[in-house]
């Protein structure tokens, strides 16, 4: 009965391991651009270069490196242009602030907009 | 009040016009500018006619080193190889071959046909290695200096124009 239950517990311990390894590497692949299609993404393309990418993400994966390492080892060798979602630096501020800027102007407007002018007596 | 709606207005329309305007300039695709000055990977590449590997680090020797990464089967490898050959009469530059997913046999033909420019030649039969030098799709060639640098990395064949270029950063 031990055997059985530990055999049990092995099993279920191997299966949630390599699914779990399995989602990262789905959801790493999904954040990486194609570099040679046209606006895929690695995880959706079958082209030689995202192959190749898919594979060397499993050998990472398998060494132990993670999810950040590995976008730092891409980014490296491709630039950011490689990730989807690209780090904040200075040279990407507009990209991430300009929406909450667009909000805040946008809330400004609506602001003045619906404001109800002052009835004088 | 009216004057207020009007500057936002027009401070929303103008901020939205400069930047669709300048997304017009904006690339979208890939280019290697980011890479030139980095560091290539120190890793082992296998040689293709022995079971030896040479570490990049060995590169340090050669005042330039040009890696290029190609293939039998690849169109415009063949177009680019004449430049190659010219490339190799350059006294102090070092040429890399990288055979890419190859066949060995077709490799041979390849070089016996068209010449061999290369001083070592290589080979990365899955193209895992590729990813270490950046490459995404061959031919791809890179010009690197005596500390490892990317001083150049050009995508597709290479052309007379760049052979040029890169005689004139070498001799330098």
């Amino acid at each position: 009965m031990k055997n059985i239950i530990s055999s049990l517990l092995l099993f279920f311990f191997i299966t949630s391991v390599s699914y779990g390894n399995e989602d990262v590497t789905d959801q790493i692949l999904k954040n990486l651009r194609c570099l040679v299609c046209q606006g895929q993404t690695v995880s959706d393309s079958n082209s030689e270069f995202a192959l190749i990418i898919k594979s060397v993400v499993k050998d990472k994966i398998k060494e132990g490196k993670s999810e950040k390492e590995i976008y730092n080892f891409l980014s490296d060798k491709y630039g950011d242009w490689i990730l989807l979602n690209p780090p904040l630096k200075k040279n990407s501020y507009v990209l991430w602030f300009l929406p909450y800027l667009l909000f805040i102007l946008g809330a400004i407007f609506l602001f003045f907009l619906l404001k109800k002018p002052k009835i004088r007596p | 009040m009216k004057k207020i709606k009007y500057i936002l207005i027009s401070i929303l329309f103008s901020f939205l016009f400069i930047i669709l305007y300048l997304s017009l300039d904006n690339e979208k695709i890939y280019n290697t500018q980011d890479l030139i000055g980095k560091k290539i990977s120190e890793v082992e590449i296998n040689l293709f006619q022995s079971n030896r590997t040479i570490n990049t680090k060995e590169l340090t020797n050669n005042e330039f080193t040009v890696l290029n990464f190609w293939a039998s089967w690849c169109g415009p490898c063949r177009d680019e190889h004449p430049n190659l050959v010219r490339l190799s009469k350059i006294k102090n530059l070092k040429l890399i071959g990288i055979n890419f997913k190859d066949n060995k046999d077709n490799a041979k033909t390849f070089l016996k046909e068209n010449g061999n420019p290369f001083d070592l030649l290589a080979e990365d039969k899955d193209g895992k290695n590729s990813i270490n030098f950046g490459v995404y799709g061959i031919p791809e060639t890179i010009l690197i200096d005596s500390e490892l640098r990317i001083l150049k990395k050009y995508i597709g064949p290479l052309n007379i124009k760049e052979v040029n270029e890169i005689r004139k950063i070498v001799k330098k």
